[in-house]
């Protein structure tokens, strides 16, 4: 039934190879999460390129190309290669990396040579992929091969991601973990024996760890991360494909390899959580917020010791206090004005808190000082040790930890070195005062 | 009713032998705390009765049973590093997977195992949490994620690797609080633990440990001179070379 659909979408569009690329993005999606959750990606790249010999054996073999042959050559030498690594950790001191390199290069290395002293015609086109090739037989396999690993992968979901994140846990819940490893690393080589006529066993790695990549970093959950990579994965195999026949000279392999990595760069830059230019407009908003905050700081510091007699803070004595030059002083105003928490007095010579700038301040200076006085209580720090850490927490308290602080402090009023802690209360009187103040400021 | 016993385990790592013939009984109902210096094979006692590493020797029995043939009695809080707290998943998934072992490889979990998975979330503190990636937690936070994933678990006899280490004075009491209440349900919990002077007030026993088994038993009773001595007084110089000396033998020596 399933090759019925198949034939029936090749059909539809006219050719193999769409449906092809759509198979090794599904294969290669689906698996290729585990493999980069597992940190595995390079045992990818070693079977990918270890299965060589094995193509080169099932031309020789079968010199009327069975697809069936050339699957199952490549996927017994792939296994052959995991299992070489596998003794060479246990029987020396080398680690794992190291073993995958020697195995990943030397089988390689074999299947070349044996390919040049053989001639075979067609070998090339498993080096650097070609969609064009696909015959009826070669989409019977993929077919069946994209079932088995789909299905199975759905049908060990929960053990896998188990075994994925706690391997230790996954043994004493009981799971056969030999077993199922096992089974992971028979399903990559599977995909990988898929994947190799689309894009080559140099670059099936690719297929399988660019679209899984992309994918986490833009989610949180694996089932999602699942979905996204086949996604991308399909995108970039068909739309490789499509590129790639616009001009002969194009291989389909890095076309397709290409086409992924786009994607990547662009998830890279721009995706929403975890790509580099919001974690960078995040970091920067941070820093302008802590900056506002310690002018507003700086601001109420000076008006305390003026006895909060007046409401402005001349923007000279602002830079003395903020050892800033006035430039700057007139810059970080201008960052509280367009917040609305500041207003200027005309001529920029001094600004005024507004209300919410107040409420602000206060609190910062309450965070400030709490934090002091609960560093030199509870944890016996010494008074002279505490500003510096209190400097950076006072941003970061909550108005949960301020009430918890409060209350742990027995709602204390001065800090430890005797300048009185702005209460609520006394934040919300401040700011009646302040409008009063503003009317007789302006 | 003994819920643990281990006859002469014995676990090699690279053929060196890290811990010699643990011989040990442990009472159902028993807090026990595993001390010992760095390097004494506190944490590869543990992995090695769970089987997540091999042993070399000897046997161990759960409620009178080879323990693979008990596993689902057991369970087990590995060390907070051992995993990526980047993984995909939610602070839920994570406890959920606590009600796996009884529900096989292949059975989805399913309303009731939900229901445990959250009360073990509530009871940990951590239930508001419970749609967060994991790696947006702070230490005791996600020490307290493993805490509810093992209570999800429901066993009799509970391994915890370390949960005390890097987790804040809050976390530290809530898991101490935790502890003591699986107690009184009759449910046997051994600990590694590093902390000596905490271990009194935590534990009523302890295994004293330094690649062999020093000494088991009442708390206060564990607290001389000679045993702590014995547990922290430097490794055993001879036994370490002879193990040094044993290793770099022929492969047919250590075949039985």
């Amino acid at each position: 039934m399933t090759l019925d659909l198949a034939n029936h979408l090749a059909l539809t569009l006219g050719q193999k190879a769409p449906i092809a690329a759509i198979y090794v993005g599904i294969c290669c999606g689906l698996l290729g999460c585990f493999v980069v959750v597992r940190r595995v990606a390079l045992v990818g790249d070693a079977i990918s390129h270890a299965v060589f010999p094995g193509v080169v054996a099932g031309f020789i073999w079968s010199p009327e190309r069975n697809p069936w042959v050339i699957f199952l050559c490549a996927l017994v030498v792939g296994l052959f290669g995991v299992i070489v690594v596998r003794a060479i950790v246990s029987s020396t001191r080398l680690k794992s990396d190291a073993a995958l390199g020697i195995v990943l290069a030397s089988f390689f290395a074999f299947g070349v040579f044996w390919n040049s002293t053989q001639q075979l015609a067609g070998v090339k086109g498993f080096l650097f992929g070609d969609l064009t090739t696909i015959a009826d037989a070669d989409l019977w396999m993929m077919t069946a091969a994209t079932a088995v690993v789909t299905i199975l992968i759905f049908l060990f979901l929960r053990p896998f991601r188990v075994l994925s994140f706690d391997e230790g846990f996954a043994i004493g819940l009981g799971y056969p973990v030999k077993l199922l490893n096992a089974l992971f690393f028979g399903l990559l080589a599977f995909a990988v024996v898929v994947a190799m006529q689309a894009v080559g066993v140099i670059l099936v790695s690719a297929m399988l760890i660019t679209p899984a990549a992309t994918a986490y970093l833009l989610t949180d959950r694996i089932q999602k991360m699942m979905g996204l990579s086949v996604l991308i994965g399909i995108f970039a195999a068909v739309g490789g494909w499509w590129i790639s026949g616009l001009d002969n000279r194009f291989q389909t392999g890095p076309v397709i390899t290409l086409l992924g990595s786009m994607v990547f760069a662009l998830t890279y830059f721009f995706a929403p959580r975890h790509g580099v230019l919001a974690k960078f407009l995040r970091h920067a908003g941070r820093k302008s917020r802590v900056h506002r905050e310690n002018t507003l700081k700086s601001i109420y510091r000076v008006l305390e010791s003026d006895g909060f007699k007046v409401a402005g803070v001349g923007v000279e004595r602002l830079a003395e206090v903020r050892k800033l030059s006035l430039e700057e002083v007139l810059k970080d105003g201008k960052d509280l004005v367009s917040n609305d928490e500041a207003t200027w007095e005309e001529g920029k010579t001094a600004i005024y808190l507004t209300s919410s700038g107040w409420r602000r301040a206060a609190e910062i200076v309450r965070n400030h000082r709490l934090w002091e006085l609960y560093l030199t209580d509870q944890a016996d720090y010494a008074a002279d040790h505490v500003h510096d850490d209190a400097e950076k927490i006072e941003h970061v308290l909550g108005a949960d930890t301020v009430r918890k602080l409060e209350r742990d402090l027995d709602f204390p009023e001065f800090d430890p070195h005797g300048k009185p802690i702005p209460s609520l209360e006394a934040t919300l009187t401040m700011e009646k005062t302040t409008g009063k103040q503003e009317d007789t400021g302006y | 009713m003994i819920a643990l016993e281990t006859h002469d385990l014995t676990v090699t790592y690279h053929k060196r032998p890290v811990l010699y013939g643990v011989d040990v009984e442990v009472e159902q109902g028993s807090l026990v705390g595993i001390i010992g210096p760095n390097g004494a094979g506190k944490s590869t006692l543990i992995k090695s009765i769970m089987g997540v590493v091999p042993t070399a020797g000897g046997w161990t029995k759960v409620f009178d049973k080879p323990i693979k043939e008990n596993l689902h009695r057991v369970g087990y809080v590995p060390q907070r590093e051992s995993v990526d707290w980047d993984f995909p998943v939610t602070v839920m998934d994570v406890a959920l997977m606590g009600t796996y072992g009884k529900l096989g490889l292949f059975r989805r979990a399913g309303k009731k195992e939900k229901l445990i998975a959250s009360e073990a979330l509530d009871k940990v503190g951590m239930l508001p949490y419970a749609k967060r990636q994991i790696g947006n937690l702070s230490g005791g936070q996600q020490q307290r994620v493993f805490l509810a994933r093992a209570l999800a678990q429901d066993s009799d006899l509970y391994f915890m690797d370390e949960p005390f280490t890097g987790v804040d004075a809050a976390t530290e009491s809530a898991i101490i609080t935790l502890l003591k209440e699986m107690r009184e349900k009759g449910k046997t919990v051994l600990v590694v633990h590093h902390d000596l002077q905490t271990a009194r007030d935590y534990f009523d026993h302890l295994l004293l440990l330094n690649m062999r088994l020093v000494a088991f038993g009442k708390t206060e009773d564990m607290y001389t001179t000679e045993l702590l001595q014995k547990t922290y007084g430097g490794r055993l110089t001879i036994l370490d070379e002879v193990a040094g000396q044993s290793a770099n033998l022929p492969e047919a020596s250590h075949k039985k």
